[in-house]
């Protein structure tokens, strides 16, 4: 089967992007200033990535609250109007489904989900519409950018948006060089920025707008996926799957207290268990001495014992060192417990790191 | 004497010694380098052994031996500056030098020209 393109894909060719297959699209990984130029372009201005590979998915009617609080731990209800909160779809004993978005806007649910869970999302949510009085709609027409970074609320100001009042997690509706826009203020970097939906039609001119300028640099998935790491940010498929729950994740925040004390979503009793008693394995930061990267899967060991494995592992440009993240059994996650990753048949020495690598700095306002 | 192999190393024969590093290709591929690993000298090696590792942001490579034979001198300056690892200084960026107990083992491997069309 043909890959799926977003509007963007001859827009990433003319930028000299290199495409690979991910999730079923051809996105771009990188462009030619490479990963770590893109990646420090990120922490230190605004960066541009094409997340159109993202499934954007409405929930309207009456039911559209207990169809979600069905699925996920939020409070359904302490999301106003113009908010975001981070969810995630839980099965029976606590694991995760997929982490999404959900913003309630002008009277909808809106729902932002992996696109290699978009074919399972979408299925699941349907198979549990319960009647006449929930509605889905999958936004196949709506494409996404993410603009990141310290420089963006300045280079979105400068475009012409009144920002005042609009913080981390927010949602409204903007124009921007004359195109519709649904913007949130949000991301995947740690780094302050925008995620901007609009019409697949008009994808090109708002990437081009933005690309055109010097104090915009245009990223792919490779550094999205190091900026990520960095920050300390789960990847459903490495740091979430159906195994792990969101106590071990470092997802506390992600249960709403309501339904903590309710207890009366999927996978509570595991998960509240956890929650109480701590969970058998943690989600730490790794740091590989020696120069050399450890990778997903590589297993931790201590006196010859398993310990726990790596989930992500790469090169962290900002920290310009190998870094990595993955589970420990929780009586060894402080800081600069010595482990031994066991790397293609050699040994690396890594250190347990405190988890984000780099300080988040979203806009949380006053 | 310049041959390619398929895996993207490039060996350059000299009398009964050749020059291995990776073709510009393959440094374009793998993008940023964040560690290199040489072998060492003196080991004897054997041709499709791996013998080097590059690592780059996203993955590691292994750099097999194009040919059988003892290593003579590995590019230690090399390592002193990853980022200068890049498509146009494929050949400054060798790897190590291997004497070569068997010259026929090159026979079948591409001339620059066969693998510029297989990378086309």
């Amino acid at each position: 089967m043909e890959n799926r393109r977003t509007p963007l894909y001859d827009f990433h060719i003319a930028q000299g992007a290199r495409m690979v297959p991910f999730a079923g699209w051809d996105m771009p990984v990188q462009y030619p200033a490479g990963i770590k130029a893109e990646h420090l372009a990120c922490r230190s201005g605004a960066a541009l990535f094409d997340v159109s590979h993202m499934a954007q998915i409405e929930v309207t009617g009456d039911g559209a609250d207990a169809l979600l609080e069905r699925l996920t731990p939020t409070d359904l209800g302490a999301i106003k109007d113009g908010q975001v909160r981070y969810s995630l779809f839980l099965n029976e004993t606590g694991g995760v489904l997929d982490d999404l978005m959900i913003a309630r806007f002008e009277g909808a649910l809106h729902l932002v989900v992996n696109a290699g869970r978009a074919a399972h999302d979408i299925s699941y949510l349907r198979a549990h519409l319960n009647g006449a009085d929930t509605r889905m709609k999958v936004h196949d027409k709506r494409s996404l950018l993410a603009l990141q970074g310290p420089g963006a609320a300045a280079i979105l100001s400068d475009l012409g948006l009144d920002l005042d009042g609009f913080v981390f997690m927010d949602i409204r509706h903007f124009m921007l060089a004359g195109v519709e826009c649904v913007i949130t203020r949000s991301g995947y970097t740690g780094e302050d920025g925008f995620e901007i939906s609009m019409a697949a039609s008009a994808a090109e001119t708002i990437a081009r707008l933005l690309a055109a300028r010097d104090d915009v640099f245009i990223c792919g998935l490779g550094a999205r996926d190091t900026l990520r790491m960095e920050a300390g940010l789960p990847l459903w498929g490495h740091e979430l799957d159906e195994t792990i729950n969101p106590v071990m994740a470092g997802l506390r925040f992600a249960l709403s207290k309501r339904r903590r004390e309710a207890g009366d979503f999927l996978g509570a009793k595991q998960i509240l268990q956890d929650w109480d008693c701590g969970p058998e394995r943690t989600l730490v930061g790794l740091l590989p001495t020696g120069g050399r990267p450890v990778r997903d899967g590589t297993e931790l060991m201590m006196d010859g014992r398993p310990v726990g494995n790596v989930t992500s592992g790469g090169f962290a440009p900002s920290l310009d060192a190998p870094a990595a993240i993955g589970f420990v059994d929780s009586h060894l996650t402080e800081p600069g417990t010595t482990l031994i990753a066991a790397t293609r048949g050699r040994e690396t020495t890594v250190h347990v790191a405190c988890l984000p690598f780099v300080p988040h700095r979203y806009a949380r306002g006053s | 004497m310049l041959r390619y192999s398929e895996d993207h190393e490039w060996i350059h024969l000299d009398g009964d010694t050749g020059t291995v590093g990776i073709s510009p290709h393959a440094i374009e591929q793998l993008g940023d380098i964040v560690f290199v690993e040489l072998p060492e000298t003196g080991a004897t090696v054997t041709k499709g052994d791996a013998v080097a590792v590059f690592e780059s942001v996203k993955a590691a490579s292994d750099i097999y031996s194009p040919a059988s034979g003892e290593i003579t001198a590995t590019n230690e300056a090399m390592l002193d500056d990853l980022t200068g690892i890049t498509p146009d200084r494929a050949k400054e960026s060798w790897l190590f030098k291997v004497k070569l107990s068997d010259i026929s083992e090159l026979d079948e491997m591409m001339d620059e020209k066969a693998y510029a069309t297989m990378i086309s």
